[in-house]
């Protein structure tokens, strides 16, 4: 089995990998469920974007029949890591099924771990023992596992949806991952150009905690401080990705601190002092963000997109260091980092733009949906 | 008779009297009394300090200063500093004086640690032709904010308050009227109002002339509390409590008599001609729930404006400073064993505190341990001598600096080290007016200026390299920190890997 050089030691004080990538994500905001073949085929035209190091998919809607379970991905270096951690999933959870993930054997991915999914529930008596809301009960269980439990990895643990994702090229890893099999209303895709490192696979894209999945394009020249202030609220950044640091950034500003995603965007992607500045006397809110938040501030160049349970946002970095692309057709929003990407699953969409710097393009599932 | 003094002259003062005009500019200004005239110039080599006062004015460049090149027979142990010392004290039996900051060669960690910079996976930043922000604010903040969402957009519900707003993270560290002249403070306060920053007075008080810059002073009050008084603490933009200096940490003050000229009589409120004594410790502060006490009735009596504790940088430094946030400072001021003074004991100068470097990197990671680093701003002193040294100290977690000596040097200063005579020829650390009235403050202002302008240059430079716009993306990222030659316990404590990692 090959884990390159993060055998053994899955969770490591190393160097931080830089990378850059494609991305394309698409919701249906009807909530209308949309085969996972789609955005395969969106991510086969930015082959170039990627290495064939790391690729990995978001599909949201996925699990209707557990829809009210955490749904726990998890990777496996051998069997050891399996039990302990099953263990461990006994002692604070109520597992209601746990399965192989449903893979194809006769593909291009090689090596893969062992790959387990398992639907479950807090235990009431021990979210009552440690006083803690369910997410932040799981959100704790998931850093304890990825940090303590050798050769395990939980890599997907929301509600209803769930993250595939493998070291190769994107369209490989769906067929790997028989991504045909599924329909959901939110697809996120991601294909990886790591520049120095040999793959892992928890290292690939979409990075996820609850229901947030992120897929990034960029590097974080801010990551050493955005990491530093993270671990004051309790994260632990154990993949030294600068996406992990992403996904923990917005699940602590929107679900932690209840910023609005329109506000949450300001901090990560702060606006310039010298339109701040220009705002009318009274209005405190962007100068107020970076006073509180500046160690929040994502400094370099990015291009992500961000699922969540009932939406889906696109964001660039204050300056737009990398490429980002946005379309409205129907009821379908698009994001990726290029047009052709959007083009090739939608044939002549109502609108398409280039978003400006730090601007989210947000779509969210309508009321009923 | 045996001669009492065996210490020779330190430097030999050459005039050439080929081309020397005799005008006598020399003699007037030399602060040091050097000088004197005889049918020619003459000079006392054993007064000279090197200050470099007669060598700048001289219009012939007829003056030149060496080092006294007398041999010593050499021992690597008995240094002659340590001769020269011995011999000073046999002589008398008092405390050896000296000013400006640490001068014994310890290990500089600022000259170990190398910055970052972007190559092709993330891009640099041209400085020239993009916004880069140094924008700082120092004070208290919220762990978060909330915000409502209206027909007009989004608005903060509690916005931040009690925070100063500085253009650049460099500050003027406090510096006494008393300690230097009235020219140099006005120096300073012209030079913060114009940068955007601020300087602060130091412990002598405010002269009523220095009131209109008050926006960019912090007004201090130490454990002599001179010249603190109602309107004092109000005048300011923030009120700081003196504990420590970290040129003489855990040591008091001690301005002579002969200094309390009318003017300082009257800014510190003390008697003309008495000596202004100030106690090693406060005698109201004993203990941190003491000096919660004094934090707040500082800020009752100024309509809660920020309150910064100044300490020298000792060795228990993050956990004196955990207590500080904890009883309710909003700036901690740590002031490094390199930071400068007007007159300190050699002993303690040279041997007392540790670097700044280290004061910085544990007080801001023991407060993110706490979860505590928004209760405060770490403002970093003592020893920043250069933009880079600002780079470092702010990527080490520092929210500004505080430079003190460096500010001294833009005006003249040689770095002679005899503040304490109160001689200083270039007008700084003394009150004899014929040397104070050649320090113009609007000279000494411009110098200011562009000494930290140009250093907000190379600061925006340093920012561009690594990639970032905004200064906040340099604090506490000690991930666009390498050490060079510092063992791994030293990079342990300052969480900075080495070169190569």
């Amino acid at each position: 089995m090959n884990f390159g050089d993060r055998q053994g030691k899955w969770v490591v004080d190393e160097v931080k990998v830089p990378d850059a990538c494609g991305l394309s994500g698409f919701i249906n905001l009807d909530g209308k469920r949309i085969g996972g073949e789609i955005v395969r085929e969106s991510m086969s035209v930015m082959r170039e974007r990627g290495n064939g190091l790391g690729g990995g998919y978001a599909g949201y809607g996925i699990y209707p029949d557990f829809k009210e379970h955490f749904a726990f991905h998890v990777m496996f270096e051998d069997d050891s890591g399996r039990r302990i951690c099953e263990e461990l999933l006994r002692e604070y959870t109520e597992v209601e099924k746990g399965e192989g993930i449903p893979t194809r054997q006769k593909c291009e991915i090689v090596d893969p771990p062992i790959l387990m999914r398992y639907f479950l529930l807090p235990k009431r008596e021990k979210l009552e023992s440690e006083n803690l809301e369910p997410d932040d009960f799981i959100v704790q269980l998931v850093m304890k596992i990825n940090t303590q439990v050798p050769g395990s990895f939980v890599f997907s643990s929301g509600k209803n949806m769930g993250i595939f994702k493998a070291v190769g090229f994107p369209e490989d890893v769906a067929d790997f991952y028989k991504l045909e099999s599924y329909t959901g209303y939110t697809w996120i895709g991601h294909g990886r150009f790591p520049t120095n490192t040999p793959g892992w696979w928890g290292g690939a894209h979409p990075f996820n905690i609850l229901d947030w999945s992120v897929v990034h394009n960029g590097e974080i020249s801010s990551y050493g401080i955005n990491k530093r202030y993270l671990e004051m609220f309790g994260y632990k950044c154990t993949l030294l990705t600068d996406t992990e640091v992403m996904a923990y950034l917005f699940d602590l500003l929107i679900r932690r601190h209840g910023l609005p995603i329109e506000v949450a965007s300001k901090v990560v992607a702060a606006p310039f002092w010298e339109e701040i500045d220009q705002k009318e006397e009274g209005d405190k809110l962007e100068e107020s963000l970076r006073m509180v938040y500046g160690s929040a501030l994502v400094n370099g160049p990015f291009a992500v997109i961000v699922g969540f349970s009932r939406g889906m946002f696109g964001l660039n970095d204050r300056v737009k260091l990398r490429p980002l692309v946005a379309a409205v057709k129907d009821e379908t929003l698009y994001v990726a980092s290029e047009e052709a990407a959007i083009r090739q699953i939608c044939n002549r969409p109502d609108n398409i733009w280039a978003p400006p710097a730090g601007e989210p393009v947000i779509g969210r599932l309508k009321g009923d949906a | 008779m045996m001669p009492n003094n065996f210490v020779p002259s330190e430097f030999i003062v050459n005039v050439d009297h080929q081309r020397c005009r005799r005008c006598k500019r020399c003699i007037l200004n030399c602060g040091f009394g050097v000088f004197d005239f005889q049918n020619m110039t003459t000079a006392d080599s054993s007064k000279c300090v090197a200050c470099h006062r007669c060598v700048i004015f001289c219009p012939e460049e007829a003056i030149t200063i060496t080092r006294n090149p007398l041999a010593f027979k050499e021992h690597a142990s008995w240094d002659v500093r340590l001769r020269k010392a011995i011999w000073k004290q046999a002589q008398t039996p008092g405390m050896i004086l000296t000013g400006m900051g640490n001068e014994l060669p310890w290990l500089n960690i600022f000259d170990h640690l190398l910055i970052d910079a972007c190559q092709v996976t993330n891009p640099s930043i041209d400085p020239l032709r993009e916004p880069m922000e140094l924008r700082t604010y120092l004070g208290r903040k919220p762990e978060k904010v909330s915000v409502s969402n209206s027909n007009d957009g989004f608005e903060i519900e509690t916005p931040v308050e009690n925070n100063i707003k500085i253009d650049i993270p460099i500050i003027f560290s406090g510096m006494s009227y008393g300690s230097i002249s009235l020219n140099a403070q006005r120096a300073l306060a012209i030079a913060a109002e114009r940068l955007g920053t601020l300087m602060n007075t130091g412990e002598g008080g405010l002269h009523n002339e220095l009131y209109p810059y008050a926006n960019n002073i912090i007004v201090q009050c130490a454990s002599g509390r001179f010249g603190v008084h109602t309107e004092y603490l109000n005048a300011g933009v923030a009120v700081e409590i003196k504990i420590g200096q970290g040129a003489k940490p855990g040591i008091g003050g001690h301005l002579p008599g002969e200094k309390i000229e009318r003017e300082i009589s009257g800014t510190r409120m003390i008697p003309v001609g008495t000596d202004a004594i100030s106690p090693a410790p406060h005698h109201d502060i004993y203990s941190i729930e003491d000096l919660r006490q004094l934090i707040y009735a500082l800020k009752e009596a100024t309509g809660y404006k920020p309150v910064s504790v100044k300490i020298a940088t000792v060795h228990n430094v993050a956990a004196i400073a955990s207590g500080i946030a904890r009883a309710g400072a909003d700036i901690i001021y740590l002031d490094g064993f390199r930071g400068g003074t007007g007159a300190s004991p050699a002993i303690v100068r040279d041997h007392v505190g540790i670097p700044i470097e280290i004061a910085i990197a544990v007080v801001d990671k023991q407060l993110r341990k706490e979860g505590i680093r928004n209760l405060v701003s770490i403002v970093a002193a003592g020893g920043i001598r250069q933009a880079a040294d600002v780079a470092k100290a702010i990527a080490l977690g520092a929210d500004a600096v505080g430079i003190g000596t460096a500010a001294l040097i833009a005006l003249g200063c040689r770095l002679c080290q005899k503040c304490y005579t109160g001689n200083c020829s270039w007008g700084i650390a003394t009150q004899r007016p014929e040397l104070t009235g050649r320090l113009d403050p609007d000279w000494g202002a411009e110098r200011l200026v562009n000494l930290v302008n140009s250093w907000a240059t190379e600061l925006k430079e340093i920012l561009g390299a690594l990639g970032v716009n905004a200064i906040e993306s340099l604090r506490g990222n000690r991930e666009r920190l390498r050490a060079l030659g510092l063992d791994s316990t030293t990079m342990e404590i300052l969480d900075v890997k080495p070169a190569g990692r």
